[in-house]
């Protein structure tokens, strides 16, 4: 557990999370530190809320939006997530990428492209619109969340660097440096995790670069300085700490694919007919919530994608 | 000093308090809101966690009481073993109360459809009839012989709980790879035991242990 003296400049809990957003366990911690028991336990419980990052500025609200009090609390998007370079819990991301230092940060351009070569990071989105987009986000293991992620549509970098008419695909790669990201020692996954969408996906108006959540800088844990967020497909699409996108011809392999084909595909649409082979996919829970709750199809956003996948047998191409 | 220890009256009742520990603290864990943003989970894997290390705990009874001498530890392996199957209830208990919440056709598709379910199903199962045998009235209405033999039954549910671990874990199964390696050690030390390399190790095993009444397999 981690134990945090509270300094007089550290955000309260309740800049940070609105109290509307408090679900029953929170409202049980206050409960707790109300009675005598709770006295002593409760301002290191309070401490252990999410620390605040640098606001980021500009930042354009966009038309994908969900009501505030659907949104997961920040710090269980903070603490619950899974991100293999810093360990293989759930906990171990935040508490292992504290040390981790996004920037400087370089992306490299490749491929079937016409401006390829070496991006900073501010050169790379500084021409783009930041944008909040309010989306759900569903993991492949059956939970889920609603997070406000702000970035900018992957659609206008793109266009941006030019592909060739040969590119037919946009392959992704996360930084490879085992000194800052540790378990990269460890042979859980074949490293460095890669990802890859086809065109058509890549240029979808959903599909964003996500450099922030609830308005500030991503944290660490979650990927920083820059990942993808692909809010049809399940979350291990979602690529964290990007350091390379390439432009290719052929399909890009990808890392669950390779390590799992049966149960991981090159597609990961949210699909709730299509059973992992370990788990069933027809539910979720919404983290927070006790009940699970029915899966929808393309995790809610068919208008905007089903027609990618018109005429594809989807329990094949899963 | 050791014996003392585990012959004095109050070691039963700080077995009992060691077992319970871990059910206090994960209650302690769950009112301080410290069971992370996936309680249920957290609750399940706790569970599952506690109810494997138990099982192997009661089987490594017998082993530690071979190697080290310490007949006095055979006091502890009954309720070693309940406890392993009560936190194994609890586990199942609350994947169909909170996890499933009593999704009855779920939980079905489940056991028959996802097989590392399927096999947890079937380590359950198989230790109903050992927890409602473990009394010594049941013992001894059963005769020890054939007592023995159904208790041996542990063995393989031993085996197809780490495999349920196994099965279930991702990408990362050093954890479940230890569990294996435990077991294959407390296993294998029985099978050595049972067939010695040469027959005059044999015929002394059996020599030593006739005095209290256990015969070959039988003291396994």
């Amino acid at each position: 557990m981690l134990i945090k003296i509270t300094k007089p400049s550290d955000a309260k809990t309740s800049e940070i999370t609105p109290q509307s957003l408090f679900k029953d366990r929170r409202r049980f911690i206050k409960a707790a530190a109300a009675t005598g028991a709770g006295l002593a336990v409760g301002p290191f419980l309070m401490a252990q809320e999410a620390e605040a990052g640098a606001k980021l500025l500009g930042i354009q609200k966009s038309k994908w939006q969900l009501p505030e009090k659907e949104w997961t609390p920040k710090e269980d998007v903070t603490e619950y997530n899974n991100f293999y370079e810093f360990g293989t819990s759930k906990e171990s991301p935040e508490r292992n990428a504290k040390k981790f230092k996004p920037k400087p940060w370089t992306v490299k351009v490749e491929g079937e492209v016409d401006k390829p070569g070496d991006y900073d990071f501010e050169d790379l989105v500084r021409p783009h619109q930041l944008e909040e987009r309010v989306y759900r986000h569903r993991c492949v293991e059956a939970w889920s969340m609603v997070v406000p992620w702000v970035g900018i549509p992957l659609a206008d970098v793109i266009k941006r660097m030019g592909p060739t008419s040969k590119a037919k695909y946009v392959a992704f790669e996360t930084l490879f440096d085992p000194e800052r990201m540790p378990f990269q020692t460890s042979s859980s996954l074949d490293w460095p995790y890669v990802e890859g969408l086809r065109m058509d996906e890549a240029m979808n108006p959903l599909t964003l670069l996500v450099t922030g959540l609830y308005g500030e800088e991503l944290p660490n844990q979650n990927g920083a300085p820059i990942r993808l967020v692909t809010p049809w497909k399940y979350g291990f699409k979602g690529i964290k700490s990007i350091v390379k996108i390439s432009f290719t011809e052929k399909q890009p392999s990808t890392t669950w694919n390779k390590m799992q084909p049966g149960e991981y595909g090159f597609y990961a649409n949210v699909n709730p007919e299509v059973d992992h082979p370990r788990w069933s996919q027809a539910k979720e829970r919404r983290i927070g919530d006790f009940l699970k709750s029915k899966t929808l199809m393309f995790n809610g956003y068919a208008d905007e994608v089903a027609s990618l996948y018109s005429g594809m047998d989807l329990a094949e191409n899963f | 000093m050791f014996r003392t220890l585990l012959i004095h009256r109050l070691a039963k009742p700080a077995v009992h308090v060691l077992c319970l520990a871990p059910l206090v603290w994960l209650a302690w864990r769950g009112f301080s809101g410290d069971l992370g943003a996936n309680p249920i989970e957290a609750i399940n894997r706790f569970l599952g966690d506690w109810a494997l290390r138990l099982l192997l705990i009661a089987l490594a009874v017998t082993p530690l009481r071979g190697i080290f001498g310490l007949n006095e530890l055979a006091r502890f392996r009954r309720m070693l073993g309940l406890y392993a199957f009560a936190y194994v209830s609890l586990h199942l208990t609350n994947y169909i109360a909170v996890d499933q919440f009593f999704d009855w056709g779920e939980i079905w598709k489940d056991i028959v459809k996802r097989t590392f379910i399927t096999v947890g199903m079937i380590a359950f199962i198989l230790l109903i009839p050992l927890a409602v045998t473990s009394t010594k009235g049941m013992s001894k209405r059963l005769g020890g012989l054939r007592w023995q033999k159904l208790h041996q039954v542990v063995y393989g549910v031993g085996v197809l709980g780490v495999v349920h671990f196994y099965m279930m874990v991702k990408a990362d199964v050093r954890e479940p790879l230890i569990y294996a390696a435990i077991l294959a050690f407390l296993l294998g030390w029985r099978v050595v035991k049972r067939f010695p390399r040469n027959g005059a190790s044999r015929k002394r095993e059996k020599k030593k242990s006739l005095p209290d009444g256990q015969v070959g397999a039988a003291s396994l």
